[in-house]
């Protein structure tokens, strides 16, 4: 756990563009020129943006965002 | 309206989303049917069918092979084959299905980004400003009337490029169209006629001086290479007023209303700044404004119910925004609610397309109001009158000052 780190994604087909995710946080989203969002980079959760990143999903009305652990 | 029809007993087997106990306080009446139901029914408007949960409100928004958005708002009279150029519908695209919704949306979606609409927002501060200003030294007015309303049509007829001082007139225009629906047909006729020769005007003057605003916007948009026919511009532009006038009004007075009966929460805001992001969002979750409405487009079985064409469906997203199965304690206002998934913009390719802009104009009236008055209370609960229909917010707020603030 302790070593885990996390991936955030934004499922495109999902997201219909409500931008809760980039009001929370816009480090780890972006949004194309539609509003329709994306995780930033490789979507790599640095440490002290995990809890705005659990916020993001908890706030996605489309269920369109997962929180992943990936090794690193 | 609600005056023609009958009161009513039962809301399981004969709602009216016009009768005066829904207008006053429809929550109980929701979480009621939530239990009993929770799909109800009504003979009236020919035929309606009211589902109450976050489940089943979320299954209808999604399902747009069994509902048709040809017609969002509930009345006597449905749209006959005559009356629209399906799939556009008439005031494209809330009311267009796919796929012709998808391409209209698409080409209106860049406009209504947060980029773009941040650029409005200075404008929407300093006409805030200039609103409580004209109140200065009052010990009580009506906020719905002096404050809450004038932001959106203001902002709407900035956005488009139209004169500031034609704002009153759009104002008269959306209470022609969703109030005065009882005028002789002939007069509400003239009267739409006056307001689709002034967007004509408004349109060939763009058209001769472009700029940099929403009306020049649409008349450059193409879709599969071809301009937007004017009719299509015009029923976008009167989309945009009767979408972003009384919808806006309504959260802004919908808030002050519950900020006026809690005072904790006017000294959290005012203190915790940074909680705006979350209590915006909890205010929109527990006030939402808007309802809309469907057509079933074909008979088919709903959950046990037999759904004809033709019948009317009302998709209460408020009513979703208070269900216990998706909400903690739903009908507790929390401003710091870390899981809200609300559905006050509505839910699937229908969202509401000026979400960020409603947001933003929330935001700063809340911001500004708090800031000048950062105490009040309401006057006389009893004096607080409601919107009938599918936009709630009230409109008369009568609240008293009690610290005349900075």
């Amino acid at each position: 756990m302790t070593h885990a780190t996390l991936r955030v994604h934004v499922d495109p087909d999902k997201c219909q563009g409500h931008n809760r995710c980039y009001s929370v946080s816009p480090d780890l989203f972006e949004l194309d020129d539609l509003g329709i969002s994306s995780e930033a980079g490789a979507g790599l959760v640095p440490a002290g943006l995990v809890r705005l990143a659990r916020l993001a999903v908890a706030n996605c009305p489309e269920h369109a965002i997962s929180l992943t652990e990936v090794a690193s | 309206m609600s005056d023609s029809h009958p009161r009513v007993h039962d809301f399981a087997t004969d709602f009216d989303h016009t009768d005066q106990a829904w207008v006053a306080d429809p929550y109980p009446i929701w979480n009621d049917l939530r239990q009993r139901c929770p799909v109800a029914h009504s003979d009236r408007y020919g035929g309606a069918w009211l589902p109450v949960t976050h489940d089943l409100v979320s299954e209808v928004a999604y399902d747009t092979e069994h509902f048709t958005s040809r017609s969002v708002v509930v009345s006597e009279r449905r749209p006959g084959p005559e009356d629209l150029p399906a799939p556009i519908g008439v005031a494209p695209p809330i009311s267009s299905d796919p796929p012709y919704h998808g391409l209209v949306r698409r080409m209106l979606l860049p406009a209504f980004t947060p980029k773009p609409i941040a650029a409005l927002e200075p404008f929407t501060r300093e006409l805030c400003r200039e609103l409580l200003a004209a109140t200065d030294g009052r010990a009580s007015f009506d906020a719905a009337v002096e404050y809450a309303q004038h932001i959106p049509v203001r902002v709407i007829v900035r956005f488009l490029g139209f004169p500031q001082e034609d704002a009153d007139l759009f104002r008269d225009f959306i209470h022609l169209i969703l109030e005065e629906v009882d005028l002789p047909a002939e007069e509400r006729e003239e009267r739409f006629a006056a307001v689709d020769a002034y967007m004509d005007a408004q349109i060939e003057d763009h058209l001769a001086r472009p700029r940099d605003d929403l009306t020049s916007f649409l008349l450059a948009a193409e879709i599969d290479g071809h301009k937007l026919p004017v009719e299509h511009v015009r029923g976008t532009m009167s989309l945009l007023m009767i979408a972003g006038i009384d919808t806006t009004w309504s959260a802004i007075g919908a808030s002050l209303w519950h900020l006026a009966q809690h005072p904790e929460d006017r000294r959290r805001l005012a203190t915790e700044p940074e909680l705006m992001g979350t209590a915006l969002e909890e205010l929109l979750r527990a006030y939402a404004p808007v309802t809309m409405a469907r057509l079933v487009a074909t008979d088919f079985d709903f959950h046990g119910h037999p759904f004809k064409e033709g019948d009317w469906l009302l998709l209460p997203f408020p009513a979703a925004n208070r269900d216990p199965a998706a909400f903690d304690q739903p009908d507790l206002v929390q401003l710091d609610r870390a899981q809200n998934r609300h559905a006050a913009f509505g839910l699937g390719r229908h969202r509401c397309l000026g979400s960020n802009l409603a947001r933003m104009e929330l935001r700063v009236a809340l911001q500004e109001w708090l800031a000048r008055y950062p105490d009040f209370e309401l006057s006389d609960p009893a004096a607080v009158t409601w919107s009938a229909g599918q936009v709630r917010g009230p409109r008369r707020l009568p609240l008293t000052i009690r610290d005349q603030g900075r």
